[in-house]
């Protein structure tokens, strides 16, 4: 298993919170595991993304320039990401916030409305642990249980009853698909 | 030895540099590294020792300085045009025959360049840098890992050959996570021992230390005798990796980050019956030359893949020498190397392609340059104005 995966949308959706996040739980699944976020100099309300990969066997490179996988979260990244995806990759779209809809046809697209969901979650702002939800149920590259094992670790300030509410949005776009 | 755990390129060398001993460290901020000096700003003063943010990168290397003199394990960390700044100190230090570890961060030059990942100092670092004959050991490592290893290997030579020492990484390596391991315990500094030369206190009625860098009497001499611990040092401290390097076709030679797109290419090439090594230099100086001219023997061709535009394939062709051909796909300023191009240069190393491959004169070909000054004119009235 080699999942090479870019996680993109708008600064402030927590795409790079939800990279650190599966890298985190690929460690918790004694899985090889990196993180890359898109650094540079960023544009509040602009765009933002980072690569994960998840292997059983070895990392090579961190840039993932032709992912397996690719978590789209806002309009302005599917006609930048899509182009990359391996073929036969999988796209998963939010669709609480894209209209638009892929042009090739040799990859699957899911979409899943992370935003409606999270709100009936109960917080807007979790929309990234859905799509989460969702990637572990579709590529099984991390399992669920450790996602929410890796979220004590990576959210070390968060209260106990935020972290439920993430789980929940966890499961929630986990059996969205 | 100890678990898995994610981290940060910079913290995972901060981090290595305490539990290796380090206990003063003296840095100016500047991206990519900024997570080393946050790093040592929260946790040095806890391990007993002292950071220090400094008013200049000069100054940061020449407090190193001093305090390498005593004995500490000493270090300052930057990025490229940093690194620049501290080539006054790096020569001075290694003049004065001490121990230190350097780190640079690099980031896309030249000048002020751009803040992505690089390896456009390869030639500042493995050819001193700073003025006159010297060298400093460079250790290139290519993962996390490495970069929370390192700093005690850098450290253990620097010491045993005195002189300094630096690692050579790149932003990306720096910015990214990944799961890694130390593979050593946190080392007490006050049990390493006191060096015969250090400027310490002296309570023992010993005769006084003196740390100079210009000695004073024969400076030939000096240079001279220095050069035998560098002729000991190439001899013994080539380190290197290798993967399906005495089985290949291609054997592609890189370091750092782009040995990683490389190791991409590697098992791509498998899944498409092309037969493709890797030689990875971890010493960048001492070069591991005589392994890869053993290697190249035995290959159709050598593919160099380096993010910057013909440096490290300067030390390949040394190595190497005219008997196997040897290509650049080079990456300057911030590119980022990739798996899928990396086999496209290897089909055309096979088949005699130019895609993917960088040839300086090839890239060069029909390129007229005018410049729009009349240089002649301004030549001959300067003359004439001498001869008044």
């Amino acid at each position: 298993m080699y999942q090479g995966i870019r996680i993109a949308g708008f600064g402030g959706q927590g795409v790079v919170s939800a990279g650190i996040l599966l890298a985190q739980a690929g460690v918790e699944d004694k899985k090889n595991a990196s993180w890359l976020p898109s650094y540079g100099p960023e544009m509040r309300g602009g765009t933002a993304n980072c690569s994960v990969v998840v292997t059983d066997g070895e990392v090579y490179t961190p840039i993932v320039s032709a992912p397996e996988t690719v978590i789209v979260m806002n309009e302005p990244s599917l006609p930048k990401f899509e182009p990359l995806l391996k073929k036969g990759g999988l796209l998963i779209l939010n669709s609480s916030l894209i209209n638009s809809r892929p042009t090739r046809t040799d990859i699957r697209t899911v979409c899943v409305p992370c935003n409606e969901i999270a709100q009936k979650v109960g917080m807007d702002r979790i929309a990234n642990l859905v799509a989460l939800g969702a990637f572990v149920k579709l590529t099984e590259a991390v399992s669920l249980g450790s996602v929410a094992d890796a979220m004590k670790k990576v959210y070390k300030r968060a209260k106990p009853e935020m972290l439920e509410l993430n789980k929940k949005a966890l499961q929630a776009g986990f059996d969205a698909v | 030895m100890t678990e898995k755990t994610l981290r940060k390129g910079n913290e995972a060398l901060a981090e290595g540099a305490i539990r290796a001993g380090a206990r003063f460290f003296a840095g100016y901020p500047i991206t990519p590294q900024n997570e080393v000096p946050e790093y040592m700003a929260a946790y040095m003063a806890d391990a007993g020792g002292a950071f220090v943010q400094a008013e200049s990168e000069v100054a940061a290397i020449n407090m190193v300085y001093g305090a390498a003199a005593t004995g500490t394990r000493s270090m300052t960390s930057s990025s490229s045009p940093g690194i620049s700044l501290k080539q006054e100190g790096i020569t001075y230090l290694a003049s004065a025959d001490l121990p230190c570890l350097i780190v640079n961060v690099m980031r896309g030059g030249p000048g002020l360049g751009s803040i992505g990942g690089a390896q456009g100092d390869y030639f500042q670092a493995t050819r001193g840098g700073g003025n006159g004959d010297y060298h400093v050991i460079v250790l290139a490592p290519n993962s996390v890992e490495e970069l929370g290893n390192f700093p005690k290997l850098g450290f253990d030579l620097a010491e045993k050959y005195r002189m300094p020492c630096m690692i050579l990484a790149d932003g990306i390596l720096g910015q990214m996570m990944e799961s890694m391991a130390f593979n050593f315990d946190p080392i007490d500094p006050n049990k390493l021992g006191k060096f015969d030369w250090a400027v310490d206190i002296n309570k023992n009625g010993r005769a006084k230390n003196n740390v100079f860098s210009y000695k004073g009497d024969n400076l030939i001499a000096d240079v001279v005798e220095r050069a035998k611990r560098y002729g000991l040092i190439e001899k013994t401290e080539a380190r290197y990796e290798e993967r399906n390097a005495e089985d290949c076709d291609v054997l592609l030679v890189a370091y750092g980050l782009s040995s990683r797109a490389c190791l991409e290419a590697v098992n791509r090439a498998k899944e498409e019956g092309l037969k493709v090594g890797l030689f990875r230099p971890i010493t960048l100086w001492p070069f591991p030359s005589k392994r890869l001219a053993e290697l190249a023997k035995n290959v159709k061709a050598i593919l160099t893949v380096e993010q910057s535009l013909g440096q490290l394939v300067q030390d390949v062709k040394l190595a190497v020498g005219d008997k196997t051909p040897i290509y650049l796909q080079a990456y300057p300023a911030g590119g980022q190397p990739d798996g899928a191009a990396i086999l496209t240069g290897v089909r055309s190393c096979l088949n005699g392609g130019k895609e993917g491959l960088f040839d300086l004169q090839e890239h060069a070909k029909g390129f007229t340059y005018e410049c729009k000054r009349d240089l002649s004119l301004g030549v001959q009235g300067d003359r004439k104005g001498e001869t008044k």
